[in-house]
C-alpha cells in the first residue's frame, strides 16, 4: 500500500505536467489543418494496434518473470522443453499480420498524404515559395508579388501548395499544427501542400539542424479569413521595401532573430533563380546541361514525373 | 611544417573546457605516477599493450567503452541542463558554438567508441570460447583493429582542447559539413578519427567472420553453434559489408574538403542527397551490427538463468539471418521527408515494418524461454527482463516512425530522439551490461558484486523512463532536436523532468564503477572456483575461471548445441594427458602502427603534410617488417599444459 501511495505521489507531479501545457501546445495531438488531422488519425491507429500486442507481451513478461521465478517450485519446470511447432507458429503468425495490416496502411496513406499531392478543395490554393536561409525563413507570394520574412500569413480554408528550396543548407520546413515536413535544400526544389483549417498562430520552425543560428529559426504561421489575409495582401503591396537581386544580396548574409519583415515588391523570378544559382551552365544556354534543365525544369531536385500524382 | 596548428587552437578562453582539460590532464598524471611507482610499464607492454589474446583485447575494448562511456554521458548531461535552462528567451550556459560540437561528439562518441567497443569485445573474449578455439583467426590483425579504434577515440578526446569537434550532428550531412560552412578543423577530426577507427572495425569484422567460418571445433556445424556466435556472425558480415561505404563516403567528403572536389557540395553539380543515401546505407546496418550481439547475448542468459534451452534456437537463426539481409533494405526511412515519390516511402516504410517480424518472434522466443523455466533473478537476468519490457516499446515507436505519414510530423522531433535511445539504451547498453555480469567471471575468475549491479541496472532503467518518455511526449508537442534553446516555455518542466532522469542514468554509472571497485576488493570471497558459476550451458563454462591463455587444453568434439551442459548431464570427464599447443606471440606492431596511424591523421587534421607524408610511411614500413617477421608462433609444452590444468582441478577438488 505504501509503495502505491508513493508512486501515486511520484505520478502527481508528471499529471500536473500535461494539464500545466494547454491542449494546443501538443500540436501532433491537436492538429489545426487536414494533413495533420489525417496524421494524427494515422498515428493513433497504428499505435493502438500496435500496443494491442506490445501490452500483452510486457505483462507476459513480468507475468512469467515472476511465475517462474526459482523459489517458486509449485511452478512447472520443463528443463528439456525448447520446442513447440504450435507455439511457432502462433509467433511468427502474431507480427506478421499486425505487418501485413500496417503495409496495407502505409501504402494507402504515403500516398494519400504525399507532401507532393495538391489537395482538393474548392477554394484556389494560394502559393508560398520558401526559402531557407542562414538563419531565417524567405516566404515569397508569388501570386501577389510580396514576400515576408519569419512570418507566414495564409488565409484558413485555403489549400497552400509550397515550393520550397534553401539558399546553401539544408533546412527541413515544419509547422507542427498543421502537419507534414519537407527539407529545403540549395540547388532543389520540393513541394509540400497544406492547409490551416481554422484561424490562428501557428508555430514553425526548421527541423533539420543547419548550424549555429538554427535554434532561432522559428516563425509563425498566421492563419486568418481570407478577408484579412486580402487586407494584409494590400497593405504589404503598399509598403515601402523591395525585394530584388541586391537587397536578397543581403538578406541572404547569416544572421539571426531577424524581425518579421515584409517586401512590397519582389523580383518574379527571384525562387528560381535560387534554385538554379549552384548551375554555371545556365549561363551557357548551349550547354548540354543547361538544354536537359530547360526541359525537364529544375535539376537535381527530387523532381517527379507527372504521372505519380 | 605545423600546417594549420598554432597556439590559437587552444581554446584558453572558454571555461568548462579548460577546467575539464585540467582535471583530465591531473588524472592522467596520476596514473602515469602510479604506473611508474610500481614499476608497471613493462607489465602494461608485455601483457596488455602487445597481447594478442582474444580476451585481453575484449577486456581493451571494454574499458575503452567504459571510459568513453564517461566522456560521452558527461555530454548528455551538459545537453540536458543546457535544453532544461533555455527557455523562452534565456540562452542557458552553452552558447550554439559550443552545444553543437557536443551534440555531435556525444553521437559520435556513443556509438563509435562506447557502443561499438562494448560489441567487440564482447565478441573478442566470447566467440573463440564458445567456438572450442584457441583464439580468433587472425591475433595480429585483432591487435591492429583495437589499437586503431582506440586511436580513434584519442583522435575524438583530443578535438576537445586542441581545435574543436564537428558541430554538424553525428552523421555530418553536407553542405554544412563542406569547407564553406564548416571552414574549422572540427569535421576533419571527425573524418579522420573515424576513418581510423572504421578501418579497426572493417579489420575486426574480417577477423570474426573468418574465425566463426574456420575455427569451430570439430562437430560444431552451423546450426550447433551457439546463438550468440550466430548473431556475431551476422554483425560481422554486415560489419564486412558496410563499412567500406562509410569509409568511402568519408574519403569523398575528404576530397571535398582537402582536395576541392564537389562531390556533395551545392557547386559545380555536387549533391548532398547522395551522401545522405551513402551515409544511411551505412548507418541503418550498423544499429544492427549493434543491436544483434546483444539479442545473442539475452539469448544465453536468459536461457543459462532460466535453466532451460533457448526456446526455437532455428527461429532465432533464421529471425538473426533475415534481420541481416532486410537490414540493408530500409535506409530510406531516414530521410522519408526529402521528397521521395509515394511509392518509394511507401516501399522503404513496408521493408521497415517487415523488420519487425523477426525482431517480435525473438521477443517472444525470450518470453518462452522463461515459461516453465526456474527462473534466477541475477543481474544479468534482470538486464534481459528489463531489455523486453523497455525494447518492446522502441520497437514499436521505430515501427511508427517507419510509417511515413506519421514521420512526415515525427521526423527529426524529440519522438526520434527518444526512440533511438530507447532501442540502444534499452537494448544495446543493457545487453553489453547484462553480458559484462555475465561473463566476467571466466576472463577475471571472481563474479561481479550483485548489490551494486542491481542498483545500476534499476538507476538505469528507472533514469531512462525518467529522461526519455518526456522527450516521447516533447516529440507531440512538435519540438525538434538539436535545439541549443527554444521560444516554448511549455516544453521546460518536461525538460527538467528529463534532466533528472539522466542524473538517475549518471548514478546507474557511478553505481557501475562502485561495483568494479568491490569486486575487484573482494575478489578472494567472489572467486569462481568451478569455472561454471552460474551452471551454464555452452562452451566456455566447460573451462577454469579465469580461461587459461590457450583457453583449451584439448580441442573439445562437438556433439550437441549445448555441449557443456551436456557433458554435465551424461557426467563426461576430460582426459588428462596433454599435448604441445600451438599459439600465436605477441606482437607491438599492431600498436606501433597505430601509433603511427594516429599521427598521420592529426597531422591531416592540422594539414602538417610532412608529418603526414612520414608517418605513413611509417606505417606501410612497419606492416611490411611485420609481414616479413617469421617469428609469429611458439609451443606451450605439455608439461606447463598439465600444470596449469593440475592446479585447476586441484583447487576445484579443494572447494568441493
Amino acid at each position: 500500500m505504501n509503495r502505491l501511495l508513493s508512486s501515486a505521489r511520484t505520478l502527481a507531479p508528471l499529471a500536473a505536467l500535461f494539464l500545466l501545457a494547454g491542449c494546443d501546445d501538443y500540436a501532433l495531438l491537436f492538429p489545426k489543418g487536414d494533413i495533420g488531422l489525417q496524421e494524427r488519425s494515422l498515428i493513433l491507429i497504428a499505435l493502438g494496434i500496435m500496443l494491442a500486442v506490445v501490452i500483452p507481451v510486457i505483462i507476459l513478461t513480468l507475468v512469467f518473470a515472476w511465475r517462474y521465478r526459482a523459489s517458486n517450485t509449485n511452478a512447472t519446470y520443463a528443463p528439456k522443453w525448447a520446442h513447440s511447432n504450435g507455439i511457432e507458429f502462433v509467433i511468427w503468425t502474431i507480427p506478421c499480420l499486425i505487418v501485413l495490416f500496417l503495409a496495407v496502411m502505409i501504402w494507402q496513406t504515403t500516398h494519400k498524404l504525399d507532401p507532393y499531392q495538391p489537395l482538393e478543395s474548392k477554394v484556389p490554393p494560394v502559393r508560398v515559395e520558401v526559402v531557407a536561409l542562414n538563419w531565417k525563413w524567405l516566404f515569397i507570394y508569388p501570386d501577389y508579388g510580396i514576400a515576408t520574412v519569419n512570418e507566414l500569413p495564409i488565409p484558413a480554408g485555403t489549400p497552400i501548395n509550397f515550393k520550397l528550396t534553401a539558399d546553401s543548407i539544408m533546412n527541413s520546413f515544419f509547422i507542427p499544427h498543421l502537419g507534414s515536413q519537407v527539407y529545403a535544400m540549395g540547388g532543389m526544389q520540393t513541394q509540400l501542400h497544406l492547409i490551416a483549417d481554422q484561424p490562428g498562430i501557428y508555430p514553425g520552425r526548421s527541423s533539420a539542424y543547419s548550424g549555429s543560428g538554427f535554434s532561432d529559426m522559428h516563425f509563425k504561421a498566421v492563419a486568418t479569413d481570407r478577408a484579412t489575409f486580402d487586407a494584409w495582401v494590400r497593405k504589404v503591396q503598399h509598403s515601402q521595401l523591395v525585394l530584388d537581386k541586391a537587397s536578397y544580396t543581403e538578406l541572404a548574409k547569416p544572421s539571426i532573430k531577424n524581425a518579421p519583415t515584409t517586401y512590397a515588391r519582389v523580383d518574379p523570378k527571384l525562387f528560381d533563380d535560387i534554385v538554379n544559382q549552384y548551375m554555371p551552365a545556365m549561363t551557357h544556354p548551349t550547354h548540354d546541361m543547361a538544354k536537359m534543365a530547360m526541359v525537364e525544369g529544375p535539376m537535381c531536385g527530387p523532381q517527379r514525373a507527372k504521372s505519380a500524382e | 611544417m605545423l600546417g594549420k596548428l598554432s597556439l590559437d587552437a587552444i581554446p584558453l578562453h572558454e571555461p568548462i573546457i579548460m577546467g575539464t582539460g585540467v582535471v583530465v590532464a591531473l588524472g592522467g598524471l596520476v596514473v602515469l605516477a602510479l604506473l611508474t611507482r610500481y614499476r608497471l610499464w613493462g607489465y602494461l607492454w608485455k601483457e596488455w599493450i602487445t597481447s594478442v589474446d582474444h580476451k585481453k583485447i575484449g577486456v581493451m575494448y571494454f574499458i575503452l567503452g567504459l571510459v568513453m562511456l564517461l566522456r560521452g554521458f558527461a555530454d548528455a548531461i551538459m545537453m540536458r541542463t543546457q535544453q532544461a535552462m533555455a527557455a523562452g528567451g534565456a540562452e542557458g550556459y552553452l552558447p550554439p558554438h559550443h552545444y553543437d560540437q557536443i551534440f555531435t561528439a556525444h553521437g559520435v562518441i556513443m556509438i563509435f567508441f562506447v557502443a561499438t567497443p562494448f560489441i567487440l569485445g564482447l565478441m573478442n573474449v566470447v566467440v573463440p570460447l564458445q567456438l572450442g578455439a584457441r583464439d580468433v583467426a587472425f591475433p595480429f590483425v585483432n591487435s591492429l583493429g583495437f589499437w586503431l579504434s582506440a586511436m580513434g577515440a584519442i583522435l575524438v578526446m583530443i578535438s576537445m582542447w586542441v581545435g574543436d569537434f564537428a558541430a554538424t550532428g553525428w552523421v555530418a550531412y553536407p553542405p554544412l559539413s563542406e569547407l564553406g560552412y564548416s571552414p574549422t578543423t572540427g569535421v576533419d577530426y571527425f573524418i579522420w578519427s573515424l576513418q581510423i577507427s572504421g578501418l579497426g572495425t572493417t579489420l575486426a569484422g574480417v577477423n570474426f567472420v573468418a574465425t566463426i567460418f574456420k575455427m569451430r571445433a570439430p562437430g560444431m556445424n552451423l546450426m550447433k553453434m551457439p546463438v550468440f556466435c550466430w548473431t556475431a556472425l551476422i554483425t560481422n558480415i554486415l560489419i564486412v559489408a558496410i563499412f567500406p561505404v562509410l569509409t568511402a563516403t568519408l574519403a569523398m567528403l575528404a576530397a571535398d574538403r582537402y582536395l576541392g572536389m564537389h562531390f556533395f557540395t551545392n557547386e559545380l553539380g555536387g549533391n548532398a542527397m547522395m551522401y545522405i543515401n551513402l551515409i544511411w546505407i551505412w548507418g541503418h546496418p550498423e544499429v544492427y551490427v549493434l543491436i544483434l550481439p546483444c539479442f545473442g547475448v539475452y539469448s544465453e542468459v536468459i536461457a543459462t538463468f532460466s535453466g532451460k534451452p533457448l526456446f526455437g534456437y532455428k527461429s532465432m537463426v533464421y529471425a538473426t539471418s533475415s534481420i541481416g539481409v532486410l537490414s540493408f533494405m530500409v535506409w530510406l526511412h531516414h530521410f522519408f521527408t526529402m521528397g521521395s515519390g509515394a511509392n518509394v516511402n511507401a516501399f522503404f516504410g513496408i521493408m521497415t515494418t517487415i523488420i519487425s517480424i523477426p525482431t517480435g518472434v525473438k521477443l517472444f522466443n525470450w518470453l518462452f524461454t522463461m515459461y516453465r523455466g526456474r527462473i534466477r533473478f541475477h543481474s544479468a537476468t534482470l538486464w534481459t527482463i528489463g531489455f523486453m519490457v523497455t525494447f518492446a516499446v522502441g520497437g514499436m515507436t521505430g515501427v511508427l516512425l517507419a510509417v511515413p505519414g506519421a514521420d512526415f510530423v515525427l521526423h527529426n522531433s524529440l519522438f526520434l530522439v527518444a526512440h533511438f535511445h530507447n532501442v540502444i539504451i534499452g537494448g544495446v547498453v543493457y545487453g553489453c551490461l547484462a553480458g559484462m555480469s555475465f561473463w566476467f567471471p571466466k576472463v577475471f575468475g571472481f563474479t561481479l558484486n550483485e548489490f551494486w549491479g542491481k542498483v545500476s541496472f534499476w538507476c538505469w532503467l528507472i533514469g531512462y523512463w525518467l529522461a526519455f518518455t518526456p522527450l516521447y511526449v516533447l516529440g507531440f508537442m512538435g519540438m525538434t532536436r538539436r535545439m541549443n534553446h527554444y521560444d516554448m516555455p511549455e516544453w521546460q518542466p518536461w525538460l527538467q523532468v528529463a534532466l533528472v532522469g539522466a542524473i538517475i542514468v549518471g548514478l546507474g554509472i557511478l553505481a557501475i564503477l562502485i561495483q568494479l571497485y568491490v569486486s575487484i576488493r573482494d575478489r578472494e570471497q567472489n572467486r569462481d572456483v568451478t569455472g561454471d558459476p552460474w551452471d551454464a550451458r555452452s562452451l566456455e563454462w566447460s573451462r577454469p575461471s579465469p580461461v587459461p591463455f590457450y583457453n583449451f587444453a584439448h580441442v573439445p568434439e562437438i556433439t550437441s548445441l549445448e555441449q557443456h551442459w551436456e557433458n554435465k548431464e551424461k557426467g563426461r570427464v576430460e582426459v588428462r594427458r596433454y599435448e604441445d599447443i600451438h599459439m600465436p606471440k605477441n606482437t607491438g606492431a599492431g600498436f606501433l602502427i597505430s601509433v603511427w596511424s594516429f599521427i598521420l591523421c592529426f597531422a591531416l587534421v592540422w594539414h602538417m603534410w610532412l608529418i603526414a607524408g612520414a608517418s605513413l610511411v611509417a606505417t606501410i614500413i612497419t606492416f611490411i617488417l611485420r609481414t616479413y617477421d617469421r617469428d609469429t608462433d611458439y609451443w606451450v609444452p605439455a608439461d606447463e599444459v598439465a600444470r596449469i590444468e593440475g592446479a585447476w582441478h586441484a583447487s576445484m577438488k579443494e572447494a568441493a
